[in-house]
């Protein structure tokens, strides 16, 4: 077997002991039973969204639940998508979550920039009360935040119903910041001092030399910045109250009450594909950047 | 920093028609790379100021204010009375607080034992973590209303699941005995994925020579677990309890969609950030909603102020 050669890693138990024969009965019982397991508990609601999508209106409300749609009615997925408007709502969703990603990337990456490399006096002092935001629950702030984006201080506009007012909170997250200057930190001094002497301005340095080096860092916070707003609730639900400006969550929630169970099914599965399908793209990033980022700030 | 502008100005001698020159053009120097700082600054700067520091600071005020027909009155104490003798205040707390128990319980302490047996796993072992963490990526409404789905008593898969084995079935969102703990099952499904992984991540870093010194001294798998992976991931099961009450305190979204507008049945669902909303947005009570997310925020400081000393000691 060639799992019994590689001894470079060790855990918890050994690899003599996994390869005696009962040590190998163990292992694959535990293997298969937790495999089993672990695709019913996760993937046995998909299964469940997906297919009770196909079911018609009587079939998704019959006792006891069917496991196979006893008759395959794609026709709902359609209803789902006209009755609840979702190509708006999906088209919204996406708006913001790339708007977000923008103006994140564009005002993080100067900001932490800025802290990390030019080093402004005060800069520590800034830095800090951007990471003290850290400690205030975001639940918390919600109504003052709401205030504020109705009637914003010294324009007095209200940006209610505009993507602005998603846009715009999603940059001060002072997570990007700490994430991004921790890595501009790493890239030597060094460096930019021979950019700057063969006279390249501080946009230069950062477009061609800052950037193209934190590539790997850039994505793991662009990955987070458009799943973040995917599956934001509230701040949605109340900066975008109009039908035709509402996110796929704040969206689908509205209109829970009115709709069949099936076409409810079928909208939250839909709703659910773009998001499954991006992470089965990125997993390796996602996985790599929530371990990466989650333990610090 | 002094340092780079000291080195400037000495290598570089500014032009000698005015007088001290170096220092008037260290301090040229000086100024322009302040001014283009605050100019990368600016965009976060104005975010922060208007989206996080002027809220911070608004929700203090107004935690002490009344507003009545646009014009706003200093009240002293009088919104914290006013929550204080609210009903649901107590009944909110003490759902809040069964809601971060039953979550650590189950959202805690599974995830670190799947953790465990998942790093035994040398088959298959991408595929699980894929499994484990897809449901964090999901929306949450896609996901809760599924659940309520689920949950329903007349024709939902968990009471014919329970029926079929011949288990007693129960009303779950529509009993005021079990809304929290179907509510706590969802959450954990939905949640569990990322602290699963995190703790993954800390498993590996374990040196595997004290599982072989440990085993070699005559220690069992349960001995080994309670006397060398609990105290190698000591720093960061701390670190991830005290972000987990933190976020647990905070539940809002999982009681509010799975009981359609977050009360339950006999308030059995009522959180305190579901009181704040409530306060907020159905009653405009702009004044008793800060106040009790002051509240709110005076105990989760605390979580959060571990947290960072623990995180401190770690980086160290």
């Amino acid at each position: 077997m060639a799992v019994a050669t590689d001894t470079s890693t060790r855990t918890l138990i050994s690899r003599v002991q996994l390869n005696r024969p009962r040590g190998r009965f163990v292992y694959w019982t535990v293997l298969v039973l937790t495999l089993l397991l672990f695709t019913l508990v996760f993937i046995g609601p998909l299964y469940m969204m997906v297919t009770g999508g196909l079911k018609s209106t009587a079939e998704a409300i019959q006792s006891p639940p069917t496991l196979f749609p006893h008759k395959i009615t794609p026709g709902t997925y359609s209803t789902a998508w006209t009755q609840l408007n979702l190509a708006k709502l999906l088209m919204n969703t996406l708006v913001y979550a790339f708007g977000a990603l923008f103006f994140q990337l564009v005002f993080d990456i100067s900001a932490a920039y800025a802290f990390s490399k030019l080093r402004p006096v005060l800069g520590n002092a800034v830095l800090g009360a951007m990471l003290a935001t850290l400690m205030i629950p975001a639940m918390v702030l919600i109504v003052p935040q709401y205030l504020t984006v109705i009637d914003l201080p010294v324009l007095h506009v209200n940006l209610l119903n505009t993507p602005w007012a998603i846009w715009l909170p999603s940059v001060a997250n002072a997570f990007n910041i700490f994430l991004l200057k921790r890595f501009f930190d790493s890239i030597p001094q060094e460096l930019l001092d021979a950019a700057s002497i063969d006279g390249a301005g501080s946009i230069r340095i950062l477009w061609s030399l800052v950037l193209p080096m934190s590539r790997p860092i850039i994505s793991v916070v662009s990955i987070f910045a458009l799943v973040a707003v995917w599956k934001d609730f509230l701040w949605p639900l109340l900066a975008e109250p109009s039908p035709t400006r509402q996110t796929l969550n704040a969206g689908i929630y509205s209109l829970s009450q009115g709709v069949p169970q099936n076409v409810l099914i079928a909208a939250s599965a839909i709703s659910a594909v773009p998001t499954i399908l991006f992470f089965l793209f990125f997993q390796r990033n996602i996985m790599a950047g929530l371990t990466a980022g989650s333990l610090k700030g | 920093m002094a340092a780079i502008a000291v080195l400037e100005s000495t290598t570089e001698p500014g032009p000698g028609s005015r007088r001290n020159p170096r220092r008037q053009d260290g301090f040229v120097r000086e100024l322009r790379r302040n001014v283009s700082a605050y100019g990368f600054l600016v965009g976060a700067l104005l975010c922060f100021g208007l989206f996080s520091w002027y809220p911070m600071v608004r929700e203090f005020i107004m935690s002490f204010q009344k507003q009545k027909l646009g014009r706003t009155r200093w009240v002293g104490m009088h919104n914290f009375n006013q929550i204080w003798n609210d009903p649901s205040f107590g009944q909110a707390w003490r759902n809040t607080l069964y809601f971060t128990l039953l979550a650590l319980l189950l959202g805690y302490l599974v995830p670190f034992l799947v953790a465990i047996v998942l790093n035994e796993f040398r088959h298959a072992s991408a595929y699980l973590r894929i499994v484990v963490y897809l449901p964090v990526m999901l929306p949450p409404v896609a996901s809760l209303v599924l659940f309520q789905y689920f949950y329903n008593p007349e024709y939902g898969l968990f009471d014919h699941i329970l029926h079929a084995v011949g288990l007693p079935t129960l009303q779950w969102l529509q009993s005021p005995n079990t809304s929290m703990i179907a509510v706590v099952i969802a959450s954990t499904w939905m949640n569990m994925g990322s602290a699963t992984l995190i703790y993954l991540a800390a498993l590996q870093g374990i040196p595997g020579e004290l599982y072989e010194a440990a085993e070699i001294d005559g220690a069992g798998i349960l001995r080994r677990v309670w006397h060398v992976t609990i105290p190698q991931t000591r720093m960061i099961l701390s670190m991830l309890l005290m972000l987990q009450i933190v976020a647990t305190m905070q539940v809002f979204v999982e009681p509010f969609v799975l009981t359609n507008g977050g009360q339950g049945v006999d308030n059995s669902t009522t959180t305190i950030v579901y009181l704040v909303y409530q306060y907020a947005f159905n009653f405009s009570n702009y004044g008793a909603a800060s106040a009790l997310g002051l509240l709110l925020l005076l105990v989760l400081v605390v979580f959060a102020v571990i947290y960072r000393w623990i995180s401190r000691r770690a980086e160290q």
